[in-house]
């Protein structure tokens, strides 16, 4: 047992750090820079039923302190993700991996989340019902209680493994959603996706995203997120990941007094790709400097 | 790739908001012409992603356009200064492909990236042409740096200022080659494209997040499927380009 470790619905994580879906791909980019099985886990790109191309380019826009993203879930498609994805990570990841997982209705959740749910290499689901690019599908799902309910329930009905719901910030109560997937049955829930943001091209003077808005991620939404994911914590008894703009050793233990059991980095692996490790590493010497002996007795420490 | 810390050893200003910058440091995941870098720069969140001119064993050269408020920042940067930079990004140029004489066609900033492989071409002994395009004649840099190298050298100029007056397209009609190599703006590679009598490979620009392939944020569709600008690209053959209808 070591000072980072901490349980994400029953499964032990060597420490909290799990770089967040959609900054991570597959695994296999990062596993060439590092030995990845240092992580905790990871989160992998969000997958849905049907190959996705995403939306047309620019889909990158940099904002202070932050950037706008509007990729619209590209993605292989559930089965290349089975044969060719998971076959591939088995070789550079030994340890269970988060199964990331996006829908258009509430049998294409339930079809994808059952056959990932088969793969034994699968440790949790995490079900975006959040994902701000796409149209007629995710963040409809999130922002109305009853409809998120919808999701976990018909998710939890095709799959074994742990659910975890991941939120949007893009509503009025985010208490109300919380708590609503936690009576559907959700195993844990993950929050934040990303702030629902956009950028004008000065010199077309027209959007500068060709889907006209992106979500907002990086250090800017940091102070949202925690203030979420503080107020989700005190609401729910379920496991609580936290991310949103985390980028540091101080933000992850920041995070974990706000109630969060695990933490998800996103942008920064994007600006930094070995910040993980980094985090990982300078861990222990920020624990220390404010006398914290093991990270799992911090978790909810501010509530 | 490689995150390194590189120093600034010069910054200088070649053409009106052109700048040339060396960084010294190890550079050794820099491997092919074509490829690029990425650099931090303080107060900005995303990197910038910069086609590298030259390379030698310590150090690599850019070319840039101060075009937005990290370029302008980048101009203030004085010797001495460490700089975090992601080395050896992008697929790069073929080289293998490019036969006896090769025709290398920059427009702007798309000059930079054909220094290097003017370079490599010339030092196996390929016959090289390179199309320069420019707006004017007060914007050309660097041309007379291809003659240097022994590289037959075309200026272009839309104004007529200097060289033949029009596009990169308008020289290389009447020309015989055995390959194509461009870099310029899209509307530059496109005419190029529809204009080149062999094979070819082009070099593409988007936005990028990360520029080593993690966050699908500059993807293209090619006939060979989706590719990610950064690390599948940014050289695509000619014969797996898919242009917008």
């Amino acid at each position: 047992m070591g000072r980072l470790t901490t349980s994400l619905c029953g499964i032990e994580l060597d420490n909290p750090v799990i770089p967040a879906s959609g900054t991570f791909g597959y695994g296999c980019e990062f596993a060439e820079l590092y030995d990845i099985n240092i992580l905790g886990t990871f989160s992998f790109k969000g997958t849905t039923r049907e190959p996705r191309y995403g939306n047309t380019p620019p889909r990158i826009a940099e904002t202070p302190s932050g950037m706008l993203n509007a990729v619209g879930l590209q993605n292989p498609g559930v089965d290349k993700v089975i044969s060719e994805e998971l076959p591939a990570l088995k070789k550079v990841f030994h340890k269970p991996v988060m199964a990331n997982v996006s829908g258009f209705s509430l049998e294409e959740y339930a079809y994808v989340c059952g056959r990932l749910d088969a793969e034994p290499q699968i440790g949790w689901l995490e079900v975006n019902i959040s994902c701000p690019n796409v149209h007629g599908g995710a963040m409809a799902f999130g922002t109305e209680p009853k409809s998120a309910a919808k999701v976990t329930k018909a998710v939890k009905k095709a799959a074994k493994k742990p659910v975890i719901i991941k939120l949007t910030p893009n509503v009025t109560d985010i208490v109300s959603v919380a708590k609503a997937v936690e009576a559907a049955g959700a195993d844990g829930i993950s929050l934040i996706n990303t702030l629902l943001g956009m950028r004008i091209n000065l010199s077309s003077k027209k959007p500068l995203l060709a889907n006209t808005t992106g979500g907002l991620s990086g250090p800017a939404v940091f102070p949202v997120a925690l203030r979420m994911v503080y107020q989700v914590a005190k609401a729910v008894k379920i496991p609580v990941i936290g991310l949103g703009g985390i980028s540091t050793a101080e933000d992850v233990i920041e995070m974990m007094l706000a109630g969060a059991c695990a933490v998800q980095v996103g942008a920064a692996n994007l600006i930094d790709p070995f910040v993980c490790p980094k985090i990982i590493k300078q861990l222990p010497k920020t624990m220390d400097k404010y006398g914290i002996k093991n990270l799992k007795d911090i978790i909810g420490g501010a509530l | 790739m490689e995150q390194q810390f590189l120093t600034v050893t010069q910054n200088s200003r070649l053409a009106p908001a052109v700048y040339k910058m060396r960084l010294e440091g190890d550079v050794t995941a820099i491997t092919k012409p074509g490829q690029f870098i990425n650099i931090k720069l303080d107060g900005f969140y995303l990197r910038r992603p910069i086609s590298v001119y030259d390379l030698d064993e310590k150090s690599v050269t850019i070319i840039y356009k101060a075009v937005g408020h990290g370029t302008e920042y980048m101009t203030t940067l004085e010797n001495g200064a460490k700089l975090d930079v992601l080395t050896g990004l992008g697929n790069g140029c073929d080289l293998s492909r490019a036969g006896e004489k090769p025709l290398l066609l920059g427009g702007g900033l798309g000059v930079p990236p054909m220094y290097l492989l003017a370079k490599k071409l010339i030092a196996q002994e390929k016959t090289v042409t390179a199309i320069l395009g420019f707006n004017t004649a007060e914007e050309i840099f660097c041309a007379d740096e291809f003659e240097k190298l022994g590289a037959k050298v075309i200026i272009t100029t839309t104004d007529g200022s200097s060289g033949v007056k029009g596009f990169v397209t308008d020289a290389m009609k009447e020309l015989s080659y055995t390959h194509v190599f461009c870099c310029g703006p899209e509307p530059m590679l496109r005419a190029v494209y529809e204009n080149c009598k062999t094979s070819g490979q082009f070099s593409f620009e988007e936005r990028m997040g990360c520029g080593f392939g993690a966050c699908m944020g500059c993807s293209c569709k090619t006939i060979t499927g989706s590719k990610r600008i950064c690390k599948d690209g940014p050289v695509l053959f000619k014969e797996e380009i898919l242009w917008d209808a």
